[in-house]
């Protein structure tokens, strides 16, 4: 970065300190900062919206839909996280590479050869010849996906309980006014329920946060990856040799996750704060009192 | 994110009829010299090099991957990746499921390295998860402790966790070096495994012909050995 | 090899009993079920042994920080902040630095030599650190849960004369109890969940016993096929988790038992409590 970093190891002190942590390398850690805000900015309204699907699914009057969004709950919040990430990706993968193989092969077969998964060249996602770029866009979006499903799953079971907290009798009236049932659904129950489900859908995403370093396993090099890489040993074959500093990077990271937590503490409190204006809780009732 | 992905095109000089084609190299960028991340965040070391030689001479495209190693042959199988350029030991447990070209690195020898040159190697010894070295240690009869990274295996003896670490030779001969005195290797060395070549689908043979014939030349002229000797020093095992 | 003898030499393999190496070759699916469900064992045993603990420590930690008095109060709150603010994975990762820097010959305490070396072993460490972060995480919904205590209750208490610690044995306790219980359930999940890092991040494995993600891990490692030990996996902690579900459920009935039952809160998850 500096032109007096050309050559690291005849520098020392504060010169080497510098050009060691402007290194491509560090660079790339700085960079995964980002990443990891995106993914979360993007899972977390995903998984809202499987949340919301699941939970919508599970009141269904119909049993199998019912069972479906109770099932799908269920079965992805017995699962840790973290063996689902293990085998999931790959499978799902795998499934889009044959669903597409159907669409464009010219004669496709069965894709799966022993352990061995093979499509013609034109199903495969991306393109052989694509730029590693969308490799990389391809990879983070399965990575956004399976969060979005297993925190979905969590979101759904949140909602759900949201959902029949609404205080029957605002519905009951709804009714009374002529409301059809879609109608009681969009106009009353979704816009009273996030009240009740805010604590819940607060504390999945500060587990949601807590979860991030197990994106490396879905293949995203995310801020733990980093860290490891970076503190490890380094011998003569790099250009900055070090010994072993993983415990002073992992600080940095502990560090990261405590303000991280902090921050989102303050504006779930805020937003708590608005909901519950108005509303007929307890919550309500001390914001009544406080402003009087 | 562009350089998460480690690409590197090289441009085909002949060959029209694969040259669209990008073949995609699998590595775990965390086993110098081997492979590791070079501190411009890029994948580096001796098979960085090989890999790009032997592109050159196949006339390929080629473009790096790395992947973590726990999964590096399922990937492959899923089509993640073409090639696996990763210090894989030619086993016959990976050769059943997968195909191997010629080794471009002689069977490499495993070492102890320990505190104390009277270490008891029936004792603690660490080696990485699931490698041949873990295998072989737990057939020894000594106690493995294992450990996710290979870095923290060597880091497991210098703090007291393990008398002993048994990892590659070659992996852990700069260590060593640069140890003060503080590590040494002990006992004897074992030989493992049928060197190291280029994982590859056992469906892609078209692939593996041409791979071949690029490690044979570079063995021919003398080049390999002059990447190893580059990165191993004079006195690692050639060909 | 059939596949009772398989169990035979597998079934407690986790633990250090029976065949000392692990399957090499002809990997058989009794294999893996068998020793995934041996390591099951280490899951349970973290589980349960931190839920144990950290339940006590929980109640004092939620205690101080419902204290008048700074003192008592900070550090709770700081204790509750740092285990729920920072990834386990990080958690596991300082604490097995941090054990690692006593000295390895032992700590002399007033001339009797403490042994230090078995605080780096997973059994011990490990158990720490998730008894520390579950403390951390069910002070916090036993904390919620004390402030959820109707005004009503503890009036009546006073105007009964009831006061100090018979106000927190007869009213306190057993309402906090109630009121955190289906928070508390979903906390214990979590936490059997969590144990699957110990051995994935934070602590070695010693002479290959690890817990039900380490032999599954192993399995796909040697078989390269990661869609048969994982599913494995994840079908053990279903059951897992049905059963934490249903001991728990049995509990929160007691602890209702006395509410007229249409008002009995059934285990459902409420929303303000998931961890």
């Amino acid at each position: 970065m500096f032109a007096s970093c050309a050559d690291p190891k005849s520098i020392e002190g504060l010169t080497w300190a510098m050009c060691y942590l402007t290194s491509g390398k560090h660079l790339d850690f700085y960079w995964s900062f980002l990443t990891v805000l995106l993914l979360l900015a993007l899972t977390a309204p995903a998984a809202l919206a499987m949340g919301f699907a699941g939970a919508t699914a599970a009141r269904s009057r119909l049993l199998p839909v019912s069972l479906l969004g109770k099932g799908y709950a269920a079965i992805v919040r017995g699962v840790p996280d973290i063996v689902f990430f293990l085998f999931f990706v790959i499978a799902l993968d795998q499934g889009l590479e044959y669903l597409k193989s159907l669409a464009v092969c010219e004669n496709p077969v069965w894709p799966w050869q022993g352990l061995e998964f093979r499509v013609c060249p034109e199903a495969k996602i991306p393109l052989g010849k694509s730029s590693a770029f969308w490799h990389q866009a391809y990879g983070f979006a399965l990575a956004v996906f399976t969060f979005a499903l297993v925190f979905g799953a969590f979101a759904a079971n949140v909602l759900y309980g949201a959902m029949n907290a609404v205080p029957r009798a605002q519905l009951e009236t709804a009714e009374a006014y002529g409301m059809s049932h879609g109608q009681v659904f969009r106009r009353i129950l979704v816009p009273q329920m996030w009240v009740y489900a805010l604590p819940g859908l607060s504390n999945l995403w500060m587990i949601l946060i807590k979860a991030t370093p197990l994106l490396f396993l879905l293949g995203v090099k995310d801020i733990v990856y980093w860290a490891r890489e970076l503190g490890g040993s380094k011998t003569q074959a790099y250009e900055y040799p070090h010994p072993d500093w993983r415990l002073w990077y992992f600080l940095g990271l502990l560090v990261f996750y405590l303000l991280f937590t902090k921050v989102s503490e303050i504006v779930l409190a805020r937003i708590s704060a608005r909901l519950n204006h108005g509303q007929a809780t307890a919550g309500g009732e001390a914001l009544r009192k406080a402003a009087a | 994110m562009k350089n998460l992905l480690l690409a590197t095109a090289l441009i085909a000089v002949s060959g029209a009829a694969f040259a669209q084609d990008v073949v995609r190299l699998g590595t775990e960028g965390a086993y110098p010299p081997f492979n590791f991340i070079n501190d411009a965040g890029e994948v580096a070391g001796f098979e960085r090099e090989v890999g790009d030689e032997l592109c050159k001479r196949a006339s390929l495209t080629c473009e790096w991957v790395t992947n973590e190693w726990d999964s590096i042959i399922p990937n492959l199988q899923s089509g993640n990746y073409d090639v696996i350029i990763a210090g894989m030991s030619i086993t016959d447990e990976r050769d059943e499921v997968i195909d191997f070209s010629q080794n471009y690195f002689p069977p490499a020898s495993s070492a102890y390295v320990a505190m104390a040159a009277d270490a008891d190697l029936k004792g603690v010894v660490a080696a990485q998860v699931s490698t041949i070295q873990a295998g072989y240690v737990a057939e020894s009869g000594a106690t493995v402790l294992e450990f996710a990274t290979p870095d923290e295996s060597v880091a497991a003896v210098r703090n007291g966790e393990a008398v002993a670490v048994f990892a590659d030779k070659d992996f852990l001969v700069p260590i060593v070096a640069e140890s003060n005195g503080e590590l040494m290797f002990v006992g004897e060395e074992v030989q493992l495994g049928g060197g190291v070549g280029l994982g590859l689908r056992e469906s892609d043979t078209e692939l593996k012909d041409k791979f071949n014939a690029a490690i044979q030349s570079m063995k021919d002229d003398g080049s390999l050995n002059a990447l190893i000797e580059k990165h191993f020093g004079a006195e690692a095992a050639k060909f | 090899m059939t596949c009772w003898e398989t169990v035979q030499a597998y079934a407690f393999r986790s633990l250090g009993f029976g065949e000392n190496l692990l399957p090499r070759s002809d990997f058989t699916l009794c294999q893996q079920i068998t020793l995934i469900g041996s390591g099951m064992l280490w899951n349970i045993y973290f589980g349960v042994l931190a839920l144990a603990f950290g339940f006590f420590l929980a109640v004092a930690v939620a205690l101080a920080k419902s204290s008048p008095r700074a003192l008592v109060r900070k550090p709770a709150e700081w204790f509750v902040f740092l285990f729920r603010g920072s990834p386990l994975f990080i958690q596991f990762f300082l604490a097995y630095e941090a054990l690692q820097m006593l000295p390895k010959a032992g700590i002399n305490i007033l001339g009797i030599t403490v042994e230090t070396a078995w605080t780096t072993r997973a059994w011990a460490g490990a158990l720490l650190v998730l008894f520390l972060n579950t403390s951390a995480y069910a002070a916090e919904i036993f904390h919620g849960a004390l402030k959820s205590i109707p005004k009503g209750d503890l009036e009546a208490a006073e105007a009964y004369g009831i006061t100090g610690w018979q106000k927190f044995r007869r009213i306190q306790w057993p309402t906090m109890l109630r009121l955190a219980w289906p928070a508390y359930t979903n906390e214990a999940i979590f936490l059997f969940h969590a144990t699957t890092l110990v051995f994935f991040s934070g602590f070695p494995a010693f002479r290959q016993m690890g817990d039900a993600l380490y032999y599954a891990n192993y399995f796909a490692d040697k078989t390269f096929n990661p869609f048969v030990p994982y599913p494995i996996v994840a079908v053990y902690f279903i059951l897992l988790t049905l059963l934490v579900t249903w001991i728990f459920a049995v509990v929160n009935r007691r602890l209702n038992r006395h509410l007229p039952s249409n008002v009995k809160s059934r285990i459902r998850l409420r929303p303000q409590l998931i961890r």
